[in-house]
């Protein structure tokens, strides 16, 4: 199953397994501009969908990072508490926030693929 | 939505634009506020301030009539100077602070927040009197251009701003633009306003950018070099509810306006200021450094040990020069004066802060 994408600009990639790691988009951190301090959930804590389970922080402002769907949370991305500007220079790569095993898989229908999120993007 | 003369330059310069104070602003340029932050700190940034106001007050006793609205000493401000000041309210309480500057022939220049400017131009018509005529400048531009290359840049261009020094302003024609230049601004650095003619913003603003020491530098960045440089923003450390002495601008009162000068009282909220003078009060506005790297923003909430609320964060964010989160705060002095951990509420977290001195970073004022 390939990456998809919820309205508040995260990307979701299946990893199998009810698996998936999330982070946010190109978009969103050229929005927020230069992050300074990104605060991460506990590995364990459950997430419901639409739940603000993070607290990224930009020179100028605060910013919520929301559930884009449920679970628990198996692993964070440790390294971001001392190099947020991970996720700026490498937002779908080194600088992914959180894996979460789903659980309810299905909520997985309701996100966007690529070309949604570019046309939603875009608009 | 209103825009300076400078509007479509910043969007050719890729500028992120956003509303303040009723116009379209540039927050940041493509290199990002951190970076536009630094740059200004080791090189020179332009700012555009248009929209700032801008206001000229001309007549017979137009010193004594300023005097009769801020808490300072304008009468003695000698030719050509600028000064700090701040229009009061009659609790002793600030409306806005401002910059002052005495052009001679009975004429100030005024340069007020442009929050507040429709406010200050109705406060000076209704309050001023009628010797003095109060015209706002609508059809000027201001540029800031600061940093430690601004004199460099600016040198360039004309060898008039030589002799200047920090808080002194000078009529200078650059390049046939008619342009009041103070050697002043609100990074810390040291560094230049410019006030000109819009229909000529243009023209200078693209002479300064060609050089290649000078970069964009948006209103981001503004917020945390001033924070940085531990100067108090209008509605944050200033506001109509706190004296100046509470606000800790108690150097922005001039001795003479003070009991016991020369020209002690005289303006609103006198009486309260005086009685802060002379009685002391109760809190006062400090930096503040939090553990850690989370930021405390403005009204996060301090309290000392035993869970008791001391004071409140103004304006905090983050410092690109320190690499860390900083912030300024009204606080308790008796919770500063017996060492009483202190702690920020941020989201339900207490944070330890350490209580410190403004500025955060030293200020590189051109004093001669």
């Amino acid at each position: 199953m390939s990456i998809k994408f919820s309205e508040d600009h995260e990307w979701v990639e299946p990893k199998g397994d009810d698996m998936v790691v999330i982070g946010i988009t190109d978009f969103a951190q050229e929005q927020l501009g230069d992050l300074v301090y990104v605060e991460l959930p506990e590995a364990g804590d459950e997430c419901s969908r639409g739940e603000n389970i993070s607290v990224i922080e930009s020179v100028k402002a605060a910013s919520d990072l929301v559930a884009p769907v449920s679970g628990t949370i198996v692993e964070v991305n440790g390294r971001l508490e001392d190099e947020p500007e991970l996720v700026t220079e490498d937002s779908m790569g080194e600088g992914w926030f959180i894996k979460v095993k789903l659980s309810s898989p299905e909520e997985l229908d309701d996100l966007m693929d690529e070309s949604a999120y570019k046309n939603f993007i875009e608009e | 939505m209103l825009t300076t003369s400078l509007h479509q330059m910043h969007l050719d310069a890729g500028a992120k634009m956003v509303p303040f104070a009723g116009y379209e602003m540039p927050v940041n340029y493509p290199l990002g506020i951190k970076k536009e932050h630094l740059h200004t700190r080791n090189n020179a940034g332009l700012f555009d301030v248009s929209h700032m106001g801008q206001i000229k007050l001309t007549g017979s006793g137009v010193k004594e009539a300023l005097e009769s609205l801020v808490p300072v000493d304008i009468i003695d401000l000698p030719l050509m100077k600028l000064r700090y000041a701040l229009f009061t309210n009659e609790h002793g309480g600030v409306i806005d602070d401002l910059m002052v500057t005495n052009l001679g022939d009975n004429s100030l220049f005024l340069v007020v927040n442009a929050a507040c400017k429709d406010v200050d131009f109705e406060h000076l018509k209704k309050e001023i009197g009628t010797d003095c005529n109060v015209e706002y400048l609508d059809d000027m531009d201001l540029l800031a251009l600061q940093g430690p290359k601004a004199f460099t840049v600016l040198e360039r261009l004309t060898p008039e701003v030589d002799d200047m020094k920090f808080m002194t302003a000078k009529y200078i024609d650059i390049n046939g633009i008619k342009c009041m230049v103070s050697r002043s601004g609100y990074t810390g650095e040291d560094g230049f306003e410019i006030s000109l003619p819009s229909k000529h913003a243009e023209e200078l603003a693209r002479l300064l950018i060609s050089d290649d020491a000078v970069e964009w530098v948006g209103l981001g960045a503004r917020d945390s070099l001033r924070l940085e440089a531990g100067l108090s923003l209008y509605g944050h450390e200033l506001d109509p509810y706190h004296s100046p002495v509470e606000s800790s601008l108690t150097w922005a009162l001039s001795s003479v306006r003070r009991t016991g000068g020369i020209r002690h009282g005289g303006y609103l909220g006198d009486k309260v200021i005086m009685n802060h003078l002379d009685k002391g009060v109760k809190n006062k506005v400090v930096g503040i450094k939090p553990e850690g790297r989370m930021p405390v923003r403005d009204g996060a909430l301090i309290e000392d040990e035993s869970g008791t609320e001391v004071g409140k964060v103004t304006s905090g964010g983050f410092g690109p020069s320190l690499e860390k989160p900083i912030a300024i705060a009204r606080v308790r002095i008796k919770s500063i004066d017996n060492k009483s951990k202190l702690f920020a509420l941020v989201r339900g977290k207490k944070i330890p802060i350490e209580i410190v001195k403004l500025p955060f970073v030293k200020q590189n004022y051109f004093r001669g």
